[in-house]
């Protein structure tokens, strides 16, 4: 028998979190879970707190609540550079409920959105206040997460790009997020993510490392496109076999660096 | 295990529903208070049938801890008439042929009413856009999308 408990801070639901435990964010994958009767799932943990639905912007850096759903990013306006990300994910209703700190948690082909995060330099702050850079928490998906902060991206310096065979609203093939930064029209200090390409969002390094100094035109990016997929090993799916993930990246890398509509 | 009580608005009347812990919000408007319109589907958040508006808003009633409305507005299909008089888009969905199997039609209106109540005369677009979560396996969506466009010009299609 299910049992819910609900907390007035998020410290007081950490320390109440056990195996048997769930954190319900927006609910919806938690709630999916419980209607199909999940093994293992006893208690749903909730918090009331307001300021997990905070956006803040702090210097260069944006903090965003873990419990801000999709449509607040939309509707806010210091997130205008992450606002065709959240629109990515599900269908309105979806993005009336999935909070960020839910999508950090979701599983393959799901998580677009962190793997923006992920781009943007993103660091969660946990309920007991220590800071795990992103690429830390998806190799260990634990605890709970209060907010995330992440890089404010000069004007056009971040892309996002999701592939999809149902449009508007489908599952990823992958996506990618690129923060682009350039100095006097060379790139550096370049941090690309792709989503559903792994087990979890991760960051292309290779691609990244072979744009450093360069510029963004076809002559250009053209050694980081031919290192797409270098060490990723994308999944075999019902949306896309590993071998089709891996021709199409290059192309869709391209397209995304390019600006190109197709 | 002791249920919770929950109080909360249903198409403007006061409703209060006791509900199983962890039980959803769908199963506390059909099985707790009587309202059918919203549907079961898929119960995962594909399929839209069960859409809900909570305070204006699209929501997926199967998704959302019913005890989380608390003190919330919730709109269900059975509040979009009024007595006798059907809302503009029940009747642009009856004149357009937009309901067949009728299944993802409750939650097709909502979707539809929520885009009308912020966007009075949306480009088809924002139409498509504001009904992508909804699933329907009989119409092709062509009829529905155009009774929708029809309702916000304000005629029958």
């Amino acid at each position: 028998m299910l049992e819910v408990a609900t907390f007035p801070t998020l410290a007081d639901a950490a320390a109440a979190m056990d195996s048997a435990s769930r954190y319900l964010g927006g609910g919806t994958l938690v709630m999916r879970a419980v209607n199909y009767g999940e093994d293992g799932i006893s208690r749903i943990v909730r918090v009331t707190d307001p300021s997990l639905k905070e956006i803040r912007v702090e210097g260069g850096r944006v903090i965003l609540g873990a419990g801000v759903t999709m449509a607040e990013v939309i509707a806010a306006r210091d997130l205008e550079f992450l606002a065709p990300v959240a629109r990515a994910v599900g269908g309105p209703a979806v993005r009336n409920m999935a909070t960020i700190g839910g999508n950090l948690f979701a599983p393959h082909p799901y998580g677009d959105f962190a793997a923006a995060l992920l781009a943007l330099d993103g660091v969660a702050e946990m309920a007991d206040g220590t800071r795990r850079p992103l690429a830390d928490l998806f190799a260990r998906r634990e605890g709970l997460v209060r907010s995330v902060s992440i890089a404010r991206p000069d004007r056009e310096a971040f892309r996002f790009r999701k592939v999809s065979r149902v449009k508007p609203k489908g599952v990823s093939v992958m996506s990618i997020s690129a923060w682009l930064p350039r100095s006097a029209g060379r790139l550096g200090q370049v941090r690309i993510a792709y989503g559903a390409m792994g087990p979890t969002p991760l960051r292309a390094a290779a691609v990244e490392q072979a744009l450093e100094g360069r510029t963004l035109d076809l002559a250009g990016i053209q050694p980081a496109l031919t290192l797409a997929t270098e060490g990723l090993s994308p999944p075999d799916d019902a949306l896309a076999s590993a071998w089709y993930r891996r021709e199409v990246a290059p192309v869709h890398l391209r397209r995304l660096l390019l600006g190109e509509d197709r | 295990m002791a249920k919770t009580p929950v109080t909360f608005t249903l198409n403007g009347a006061e409703a209060a529903v006791f509900v199983d812990p962890g039980g959803n919000l769908l199963d506390a408007l059909r099985r707790g208070l009587g309202d059918l319109s919203p549907k079961w589907g898929c119960g995962q958040g594909t399929c839209g049938a069960c859409t809900v508006l909570i305070d204006g808003a699209p929501h997926l009633a199967c998704l959302m801890l019913a005890e989380a409305v608390e003190g919330r507005a919730v709109e269900t299909a059975a509040g979009l008439a009024d007595g006798p008089d059907l809302h503009a888009l029940q009747t642009a969905f009856i004149e357009g042929f937009a309901a067949q199997c009728g299944y993802c039609t409750p939650g097709m209106l909502l979707a539809a009413k929520a885009l009308l109540d912020r966007t009075p005369r949306p480009s088809r677009e924002e139409v498509i856009e504001a009904i992508s979560g909804n699933l329907c396996r009989c119409t092709g969506y062509e009829p529905i999308v155009e009774a929708i466009l029809a309702a916000s010009r304000g005629r029958a299609a």
